[in-house]
């Protein structure tokens, strides 16, 4: 569904990725974990179209993406919920879920989409008349998931959905994650909660200082004693 | 005294606030401070005019045309000379900014020579109205009138509408907006027309307000429509609007307690000790890095 081939990124002169590639399969959650600073929200930010990439390929559905305007590759299928859930803190929730609709003019399937996003999140439909700055941080972190589901993507591109939520929210957000991966969308989950994304995941890379080191199997990862070492806090 | 003195310093206010928002949602959305704003609404008013003396259109036809071509003028400039160094140092954008309005200005002398030049007596029948003691003119309530209609137009355009709330997610994290698929040049783009279309219009109203349009006038109007969008808070569309009023009522005021002479001082003088006090002016909040 989603490849990316030989994938050079650079920031001025900071090499964010070197020769990167990995593939999605259509249904699969695939997890992207490593360390801090390895390049992780580079890849994600390079398949959805702001940052460009310096060479190599992307292609989603057997067409080519890379270079494309973000918003043609929202049209296309694929849509974000960017690290650190960057809601629209001064607008209303249902402006923010209005403007994950940005793309569709297909008003039934607006409200439709808007229907099952508050069924998987109550608390949205609560709170939609509140801006978004005044929601709590696992709040926002719902909100920016039903945000980006609102453009029914057929790959959503997640980037450390976990950070700084308590323990008992985090299994939630993953549970829902599992449930949207379930009702049909591949999912491609970047994380620094590695146990947790490779409990979920169907396959998962390993990134170090911008290059792929490991790849395989979530399961046979999880079970690896140099991921179990770096990665699991063993 | 002071209604009178109120009512003069509301309908020059809203002139200021008119003009002041474009500088306030440009600053908003690229955090440029567009300098050639002044030219545009200079270029309003010699297109409002034209098109009263030449095309002998009324007053209301006139400020539309003035409108659209103010809009196109706006959107144009914003392509050549800002978006190609929108990577580039913020100071780049804003020289070239300071360069589209000496060319504009230079092109207006060029065109219709330095002379200010009035409207026609038939342009807009001046009548004095009597309410509660104090004077009201046909023009100021025109003035105000018009001003009124167009800031409830742009509150409806950024509250609720699509593109309008674009605008808003555009300014509040660009990056992001572009992650919802929203095509961010097409919103500068539509940010830049609106701010230009008001203007327009307020360049027709301040034309006929002080019945002189000249190729210099955008230069001080534009100053203080700056200075009433940084006392307001730049970025916001309500401080532009407080702001253009308050600038406007205060100058008034200090004119008729015998300052004239200092008039345009004043506005310059109050965005001082606001900013003193109130560094973001006073609805702004502290904004973030832009496109
Ligand atoms: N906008 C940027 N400008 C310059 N360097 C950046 C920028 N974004 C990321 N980087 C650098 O690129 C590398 C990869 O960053 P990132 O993709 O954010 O890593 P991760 O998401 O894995 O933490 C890091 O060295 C980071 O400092
Ligand atoms: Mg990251």
């Amino acid at each position: 569904m989603l490849a990316v081939e030989n994938l050079h990124v650079n920031y001025g002169a900071i090499k964010a990725l070197q020769n990167v590639s990995c593939r999605v399969e259509a249904g699969e959650i695939v997890a992207l974990i490593g360390a801090n600073g390895a390049g992780k929200t580079t890849i994600l930010n390079a398949v959805s179209g702001i940052v460009p990439a310096r060479s190599g390929r992307i292609s989603f559905e057997g067409e080519e993406i890379t270079g494309a305007p973000p918003h043609e590759i929202v049209r296309r299928g694929i849509s974000q919920v960017p690290e650190g859930r960057r809601v629209f803190a001064r607008m209303s929730v249902l402006e923010n879920l209005e403007m994950g609709a940005y793309t569709r003019s297909d008003r039934q399937g607006v409200k439709r989409e808007m229907e099952r996003v508050f069924a998987l999140f109550p608390r949205l439909a609560e709170r939609r008349k509140q801006p978004a700055r005044t929601l709590s941080g696992g709040e926002q972190q719902m909100l920016a998931m039903g945000r980006a589901l609102m453009s029914t993507p057929r790959l959503l591109l997640l980037d450390e959905p976990s950070m700084g939520l308590a323990p008992m929210l985090v299994e939630k957000i993953f549970e829902i994650v599992r449930e949207i991966n379930g009702a049909g969308t591949t999912i491609m989950l970047v994380e620094q909660n590695a146990s947790m994304a490779l409990a979920i995941a169907t396959r998962a890379y390993v990134l170090e200082t911008g290059a792929c080191v490991l790849q395989g199997k979530a399961s046979e990862l999880a079970a690896d004693p140099q991921v179990r070492s770096a990665y699991l806090g063993e | 005294m002071l209604l009178q003195q109120l009512i003069n310093g509301i309908a020059l206010g809203s002139v200021y606030a008119l003009i002041a928002l474009g500088y306030t949602m440009v600053y908003g959305i690229i955090a440029l401070i567009n300098f050639a704003h002044g030219e545009i609404f200079m270029a309003g008013a010699f297109v409002g005019l034209i098109a009263v003396t030449r095309f002998h259109l009324n007053i209301f036809l006139a400020m539309l045309a003035a409108m659209a071509v103010c809009t196109v003028m706006g959107v144009v400039i914003e392509r050549i000379a800002y978006r190609p160094l929108r990577r580039s140092s913020r100071l780049s954008a804003l020289i070239s900014a300071i360069g589209v309005s000496i060319f504009l200005s230079s092109l207006a002398l060029m065109l219709f020579g330095a002379d200010a030049k009035p409207f026609p007596d038939t342009a807009f029948p001046v009548r004095q109205i009597h309410m509660a003691g104090a004077e009201i003119s046909s023009l100021q309530l025109l003035i105000i009138g018009v001003s009124a209609l167009l800031m409830l137009g742009l509150e409806f355009i950024v509250r609720r509408t699509k593109i309008g709330k674009a605008m808003r997610a555009v300014s509040e994290d660009y990056q992001t907006a572009a992650l919802m698929g929203i095509d961010v040049n097409r919103v500068i783009s539509f940010t830049f027309a609106i701010g230009s279309a008001l203007a327009g219009a307020g360049g027709v109203l301040v034309g006929l307000l002080f019945n002189a349009v000249s190729f210099n006038m955008g230069l001080m109007a534009g100053l203080k429509a700056f200075a009433a969008a940084v006392l307001g808070g730049i970025g916001s569309i309500p401080g532009a609007m407080l702001g253009g009023l308050f600038l406007g009522v205060t100058e008034v005021l200090g004119v008729a307690a015998g300052y004239s002479s200092y008039r345009d001082a004043i506005a310059f003088a109050i965005l001082i000790l606001v900013l003193l006090v109130k560094p973001t002016g006073l609805l702004g909040r502290a904004i973030q890095k832009k496109v």
